[in-house]
């Protein structure tokens, strides 16, 4: 396992490891994210209090999901690079930080669009909508600390320590402010108890949530490669990998 | 003497013979405060009502303006490298910084708090929680804003760059602090508010320093 994982953390590995998934993620990408929209855009019935415009829940939850854990793993990435010194974990939390934040834009913006049928009101300083603003800042934060800092090594490692301190701080942020207002209904979707709503309903917002993960996943490993390419282009290997095409 | 107290004592000696860099976020924060009458016009009731959210936010604003006063010089002059080369604990020494950045940044705001407060019709029970409630919190302030110094001390232009990375993470204390004033305000009792403010300051004394640290160590590095 750790051997596997020592691997793995080779560029090289990592990045002809994933050129050969590349099509495949790529493919089931695709056909969940279709499969999901049509099923929810167009098959599933509409709500009998918000009519149509709950099919907005379809793009917003997933994306508001994936907003905090791609935080996690941006923080996971980090703890990686700061104690292994695995440089592929830096590339990772580089290539993470602005996919995390357009997601949890996307988020924010969904949630506006969907707030102004249900709650008459395109934003309210609610508690949820608030900590994803506050996330989405912390993303900023992360990208702003790059792109001021030269040196590579330092600017990686800089980042590192900056998503740690976030991610300690993020579970304080969430109930301070929590606590501060609550007017958004509690996350409606858990794994593990039974749904609030109709089958019907959460079945292909499961879909939706795996397609919105596979689709990061298939993202987020793109930008590493593409970041291996940049930095490793002295070696002999991408050298070769180049002259091929 | 041990190191502690020789590195506050140092600190507040270097900045007792520069007054204006100390002087300058108080202004800034007196500067702020006037703003607001000026923005929100100067009727008595509803500048009351606003007041602990103004005074707050100008006060966590001037903190940030002072977070140069923390490491620039000591990175700038290579006392920083001195002082890692000497085998000191590095934890020990962000402490004293932010111990000595606190009684020359954080406790003037303190003193100046009640003068912000009558300037904002607010009456004498609020001010009395609102500086309860700053003296609390600016220990945490400076220990939060130390993270932002130590990550952009080697930035030409960090100043701004601090005020991104630090604004997000203050939200807690602001939240807390405010409704604290409120509480007061509605009749309640406030204990809970101060043992919740008391608890985020012992997490940043253990944790703050730490990243600091790590921080520091990674710009003497270069």
């Amino acid at each position: 396992m750790l051997e596997w994982f020592h691997r793995l953390g080779s560029p090289r590995t990592f990045f002809e490891m994933t050129s050969r998934w590349h099509p495949w993620l790529l493919a089931l990408t695709g056909l969940v994210l279709m499969g999901g929209m049509i099923w929810a855009l167009l098959f599933v019935p509409p709500d009998y209090q918000q009519g149509n415009s709950v099919r907005i829940m379809y793009i917003h939850v997933p994306a508001a999901m994936l907003a905090q854990s791609g935080y996690l793993m941006m923080a996971g990435a980090a703890v990686v690079f700061l104690v292994w010194r695995i440089k592929l974990a830096d590339m990772a939390l580089l290539a993470v930080a602005p996919l995390g934040a357009s997601i949890t834009f996307l988020a924010l913006v969904t949630g506006a669009i969907w707030g102004k049928p249900t709650w008459g009101t395109w934003w309210v300083w609610d508690a949820r909508l608030t900590s994803t603003l506050i996330l989405f800042f912390l993303y900023v934060g992360v990208m702003a600390l790059r792109s001021a800092m030269e040196g590579r090594e330092r600017a990686g490692r800089a980042c590192a320590i900056l998503a740690i301190v976030g991610l300690v701080n993020l579970p304080i942020i969430r109930y301070s402010v929590d606590w501060w207002y609550t007017l958004h209904q509690p996350a409606s979707f858990k794994l593990m108890e039974k749904p609030a709503m109709p089958l019907e309903m959460w079945l292909p917002l499961l879909v939706m949530v795996i397609g919105y993960y596979l689709f990061f996943f298939t993202i987020w490993f793109m930008r590493i490669r593409n970041e291996i390419l940049i930095r490793e282009q002295s070696t002999e290997w991408v050298r070769g990998r180049v002259a091929e095409r | 003497m041990s190191f502690f107290p020789v590195s506050v004592l140092r600190d507040l000696r270097v900045h007792v013979r520069k007054p204006s860099e100390v002087l300058n976020p108080l202004v800034f924060f007196a500067v702020v405060i006037s703003l607001f009458p000026l923005g929100i016009g100067p009727s008595p009731e509803q500048l009351s009502l606003v007041a602990p959210g103004i005074v707050w936010v100008a006060a966590l604003l001037a903190t940030l303006m002072s977070m140069d006063l923390l490491f620039r010089s000591d990175y700038e002059d290579g006392s920083l490298e001195q002082v890692i080369l000497s085998g000191q604990s590095l934890f020990v020494f962000t402490l004293s910084k932010v111990c000595a950045h606190w009684l020359i940044a954080g406790l003037p705001l303190v003193v100046l708090m009640p003068v912000a407060g009558l300037a904002l019709f607010l009456d004498v029970d609020e001010i009395r929680t609102l500086a309860l409630s700053l003296l609390l919190v600016s220990p945490t302030l400076s220990l939060l804003g130390s993270i932002g110094a130590a990550l952009t001390v080697g930035l030409p232009r960090g100043g701004l760059l601090v005020t991104i990375l630090i604004l997000p993470l203050y939200v807690p204390v602001l939240i807390l602090a405010t409704a604290m004033v409120q509480a007061v305000v509605n009749g309640a009792n406030v204990t809970g508010y101060v043992y919740w403010l008391l608890a985020i300051l012992l997490l940043s004394v253990a944790l703050a320093p730490l990243a600091a640290a790590a921080s520091l160590r990674l710009a003497a590095d270069e």
